[in-house]
């Protein structure tokens, strides 16, 4: 069971992910992120998903970040990654999604640059 | 089955080294060598034997063409790109003429890069030979007569000497063949493209290119886990990155390493060979992109068996 808690970090609303996001939890995981992603928008806080507890991401889980980036762009808002640990960020290298979703090394990092 | 060959192995487009790359790969074993001399040639074959695959070699430049050779008597090839040339030069070499001769000829789809190494195969020429065309596409033999036809092509298709015949395959359905079992399957790519699978008593060859995986198609999955399932070769159509396939070039009918290296875990097969590559990448690129398909099985294996992954060359023959 994936589980998402939310707080907020220099006005950035960080949202911890913890577990695996492989193809059986990827649409469990986009359900979750819904209700987040309708405020992620233009004058609202940045919503910025720290990785740190997420051991394993397959393709079906960095389509949902990808939809999730393009969905909050389309709304003016800002959406990012942080905290990635170094095997998931390995994946991200590989299938180039650090390209196309932004990510920070950490959540103070990231929380500098969006919480303004 | 025994073996697979690779004679075309580049995607969309055949795809020759420049005059630069050759230079590059020669500075590069020059300065390997660092001054020294060697006493013979077989002296230098070692020394060139030993060098990185980027430096004695190259994935080459031939459009999708593989044999798969049988322990029956006919010949079996998964399509006819630019790579159907030098295998048909390899075939009258070795039986010469005339020395009759029947070839399975099996199409993914008619798309140029697919088809245009028919008029070069030169056993279609040679009366006494057997070519048949297996397909699931209806337009199958327009379109291969369509590029043997003037203003596109100087000699005729009704110029072939062998005895041409097409058969239309039913998708899902396994046809006896040379004592092999071939089933093909609908695959996502524009105009429909098939992926074959080759059952014989003892291995399992699966040919899949020109084919788009959706992420979010998780029933779609679950059918190319079952088509690949524990096949001793899955060869995948990895012409993007998964980054690519799924953003910028999206419906554009290709697949990416990524989803290979997934797909052949979540059936167990045995060996993955990355194929059709992009003509845009150089050697340098298509081999880092080979080894980091190597490390995304390792980091992602959990309890799995490995999963054994090449990267397919012109010229690379692959005992099953
Ligand atoms: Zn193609
Ligand atoms: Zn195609």
């Amino acid at each position: 069971m994936m589980q998402l808690t939310t707080r907020e970090q220099s006005g950035v609303l960080v949202v911890s992910v913890s577990g695996r996001i492989d193809h059986a939890s990827s649409e469990e995981f986009t359900r979750l992120l819904e209700p987040l992603l309708i405020n992620c928008r233009q004058g609202q806080p940045a919503l910025l998903l720290d990785f740190s507890g997420v051991a394993y991401i397959s393709s079906a889980g960095l389509r949902v970040l990808m939809m999730a980036s393009r969905q909050s762009k389309a709304q003016q808002g800002s959406f990012a990654i942080a905290a990635l640990t170094p095997l998931v960020q390995e994946v991200f290298t590989i299938s180039r999604f650090n390209l196309i979703v932004p990510c920070y090394t950490s959540v103070d990092t990231a929380c500098k640059v969006l919480g303004q | 089955m025994k073996q697979v060959i690779f004679w075309g192995t580049r995607g969309s487009l055949p795809t020759a080294p420049t005059g630069q790359v050759i230079r590059e790969k020669i500075i590069a074993a020059l300065a390997a060598a660092n001054g020294r001399s060697f006493r013979n040639r077989d002296a230098l074959e070692q020394f060139v034997g030993g060098l990185p695959f980027t430096v004695n070699n190259t994935f080459g430049g031939n459009s999708s063409c593989v044999e798969i050779v049988t322990d029956g008597p006919d010949h079996l090839v998964c399509d006819m790109g630019s790579g159907a040339r030098p295998l048909g030069q390899s075939k009258i070499a070795r039986y010469g003429t005339p020395n009759p001769q029947t070839y399975h000829i099996f199409i993914s789809h008619l798309h140029w890069d697919h088809l245009m190494g028919f008029p070069f195969f030169a056993p279609m020429y040679i009366p006494g030979n057997h070519i048949v065309i297996h397909g699931c596409h209806q337009q199958l033999e327009e379109a291969v007569r369509m590029q043997m036809r003037a203003p596109c092509f100087p000699v005729d298709y009704s110029q072939a000497g062998a005895r041409i015949d097409f058969d239309l395959m039913t998708p899902d359905l396994p046809h006896e063949i040379d004592g092999v079992r071939v089933t093909p399957k609908l695959q996502l790519h524009t105009g429909d493209s098939y992926g074959y699978r080759f059952d014989s008593a003892e291995k399992s060859v699966v040919y899949s290119t020109d084919s788009e995986h959706k992420l979010d198609d998780l029933a779609s999955f679950d059918s190319f886990a079952r088509f690949f399932a524990k096949a001793d070769l899955v060869i995948f159509d990895a012409m993007y990155s998964l980054a690519e396939a799924t953003s910028v070039k999206a419906d554009w009918g290709h697949s990416s390493n990524v989803v290979g290296v997934e797909l052949c875990q979540a059936a167990a097969a045995k060996r993955l060979a990355l194929f059709h590559h992009e003509p845009a990448h150089d050697d340098a690129q298509l081999f880092r992109l080979f080894e980091e398909s190597i490390r995304f099985e390792q980091i992602t294996r959990g309890d799995r068996p490995p999963l054994d992954i090449v990267s397919a060359y012109d010229g690379l023959t692959i005992n099953l």
